[in-house]
């Protein structure tokens, strides 16, 4: 991981605009600045001192947690603690690999798990073009307009998405209402309470609250290419479409790349607040992803144990994912991701 | 936010004029669908109760009328959960923003030992956490369960926060310090009294992006509350809408004694409880955010810089 100081900074492959602040100054790249150094260049242990209480609250809510990977090897119950409860060494992973009922329940939670990853995959590239074409519109006030209202969704909570599908497509909300009043229909279609089009449901929320903010940084890297490029390619006969095929989109297409990477390694962190939101009787064989199913069998399934061998390897995969990810990144780019 | 006008250049041909209305309307349609929830959200919650329960009230508002707002606080624990949504964002925002800046700084101080080897270390667990459930028992077992502090103390020492205003802190000129330095002035004064009110710009990005973060927090109360008493607004949204019954009921009460005066329009209803409680819940975030939207434009900009 290059986290070295003064190691080459670069935001996500695009150009930034001079004048934008710090992020413009960023680009020249920290190399060489060297900030409050006394001239006998000491290290003093007052400085460690002052800091200490935040690397003590890093420790404890970051680091200390995997002390926790032991209850792993016991059936844990907090109402006992770990001295109470019973030492079953390594009867949980035998349950993982051996029951056939729980083989099959983590194969499909699997299915889900990459499913949705593989679906927020496939639509990656619409920010993308979200971007182009609205760069191509070009009164300011109706391009502004449209990016505060679909930005807008992004800083909502799940809960309250929750609360929109529910009274947009709940069989009394407004979408069976008017479908109702128009005479299309005469039972209420079930959009939420239903086994069908789970994943799709998903992703189209999912889109609904991400493709607006995904555009943003893909809008300020179009900001960034010199306009001098658009000009000569037009004196050569160029149209609008091969201007934005030619030298748009070849602009954007490095920091698609270093988000694509990324995905990829983060192809089991779905996270659960959205599926636990949308999740009912109904459609749980479908939503349950794996940090949602984490969550059940160890929230309220009661086995903390197994719920925490399933956090653990999580952890262990993913890290290698983005680990092996970063690598390829560095042989294809030149410079880590992370 | 303003961005700068680099559409490509087009001449006038009845091909561009084609784009240039499709390219509108799917804009248009596009902006509408994410606008729309939100505008009928709130013509709902002023809207005859009667009328908003059928589901009839779908452009315009009808009846309007403001005691949903007055009769939403006779709920049993509304208020309560109001002041804890409050409390958490100011009280997790004001020691985010602190301890960001403070870390951010110290992290660019050559005089702190074994510096980089504890940056890595605050930057490492942005990247990787032992899980859900070790996180739990940690928790527990530190008794942060039912306690108001589990909302704020894991949330202030923020990885991509210390990234942004290290970030910041080496775009300034490293003159600043040195004279403060050579005037005798000790780390932490230099912290409050010189490298504090130069870092504005970027801590109003970290405050918009946490204050966000903490009124819309609803895992960490899923996970470590079942005291109802600190409730914060977003997770006692998430029990109206999975409490048809009790909700019922809360309706009737939150009538009190004016439920024999009040007509059908103004009678609470499980829907107009469910709108009234969104709609205070995402008023705050559509007044705060246009108003802040450069901030956060600013940070995904300066989050995308590698640590």
């Amino acid at each position: 991981m290059s986290l070295t100081q003064g190691a080459p900074r670069e935001v996500l492959g695009a150009r930034v605009p001079p004048g934008t602040g710090p992020a413009g100054a960023l680009t020249g790249g920290g190399r060489g600045r060297r900030r409050g150094a006394k001239p006998h260049g000491k290290t003093s242990p007052y400085m460690f001192l002052v800091v200490c209480p935040f690397l003590v609250l890093v420790f404890v809510f970051s680091y200390l947690p995997l002390l926790g990977w032991v209850t792993a090897l016991y059936d844990y119950k907090p109402a006992l603690g770990l001295g109470g409860s019973e030492f079953v060494g390594l009867q949980w992973f035998e349950i993982l690999v051996s029951s056939r009922t729980q083989l099959e329940q983590i194969g499909q939670v699997m299915v889900n798990t990459l499913a949705m990853s593989f679906l927020g995959i496939a639509t990656s590239l619409l920010p993308l073009f979200f971007a182009m074409f609205l760069n191509e519109i070009r009164a300011t006030w109706f391009r502004n307009t449209v990016q505060t209202l679909t930005t807008l969704p992004n800083f909502i909570s799940w809960v309250l998405v929750y609360m929109i599908a529910f009274s947009l497509f709940s069989t009394s909300g407004l979408v069976n209402t008017t479908l109702h009043d128009w005479g299309l229909i005469t039972v209420p279609m079930k959009f939420l309470d239903t086994d069908q089009h789970v994943w799709l449901t998903m992703l189209a929320w999912s889109l609904w609250k991400g493709v607006g903010w995904g555009a943003i940084m893909y809008l300020a890297a179009i900001s960034g290419i010199d306009p001098a490029l658009y000009e000569s390619a037009r004196i050569d006969g160029a149209g609008r479409f091969q201007l934005m095929r030619y030298i748009t989109f070849p602009h954007l297409l490095p920091t698609f790349v270093v988000l694509l990477i990324l995905s990829i390694a983060n192809i089991l962190n779905n996270g659960m607040e959205q599926y636990y939101v949308f999740q009912n009787a109904f459609n749980r064989e479908y939503i349950q992803v794996l940090d949602l199913y984490v969550y059940n069998i160890g929230m309220t399934g009661n086995s903390l144990s197994l719920a925490t061998v399933l956090s653990m390897l999580k952890s262990l995969i993913s890290l290698a994912l983005l680990m092996s990810a970063n690598a390829i990144a560095k042989r294809v780019r030149g410079t880590s991701i992370i | 936010m303003t961005t700068k006008d680099t559409g490509t250049p087009w001449r006038h041909a009845r091909g561009d004029v084609a784009f240039a209305i499709v390219n509108y309307a799917g804009f248009v349609l596009f902006a509408l669908v994410c606008g729309y929830p939100f505008y009928y959200l709130i013509i709902n919650s002023i809207s005859a109760n009667d009328l908003s329960a059928l589901g009839d009230v779908r452009l315009f508002p009808t009846g309007i009328h403001l005691e949903n707002y007055t009769q939403i606080f006779g709920l049993p624990g509304l208020t309560g959960s109001l002041l804890v949504s409050i409390a958490r964002t100011v009280i997790g925002t004001g020691a985010t923003v602190l301890a960001s800046a403070f870390l951010g700084f110290m992290f660019t101080q050559e005089r702190l030992r074994h510096r980089s080897l504890w940056y890595r270390l605050v930057i490492f667990t942005m990247y990787f956490n032992a899980g859900l459930i070790p996180v739990y028992v940690t928790i527990h077992t530190l008794g942060l369960t039912n306690n108001f502090w589990v909302y704020i103390l894991p949330a202030i020492v923020q990885p991509f926060n210390i990234i942004l205003v290290k970030t910041y802190v080496e775009s300034l000129p490293a003159s600043l310090q040195e004279a403060a330095e050579i005037d005798g002035a000790g780390i932490v004064t230099i912290f409050f009294r010189i490298m504090l009110p130069n870092m504005t710009p970027i801590l109003a990005t970290v405050a918009i992006f946490s204050a966000v973060a903490q009124w819309n927090s609803f895992q960490d109360t899923l996970l470590y509350i079942t005291d109802q008493r600190l409730y914060p607004l977003q997770y006692r949204l998430y029990t109206y809408l999975n409490q048809a019954n009790s909700l019922a009921q809360a309706a009737q009460n939150a009538q009190g004694d004016l439920g024999a005066i009040a007509s059908a329009a103004t009678t609470q209803t499980p829907t107009s409880i469910r709108m009234t409680i969104a709609v205070i819940v995402v008023l705050p975030i559509i007044f705060v955010y246009p108003l802040f939207q450069r901030y956060f434009v600013k940070g995904i900009m300066l989050g995308a810089v590698k640590g």
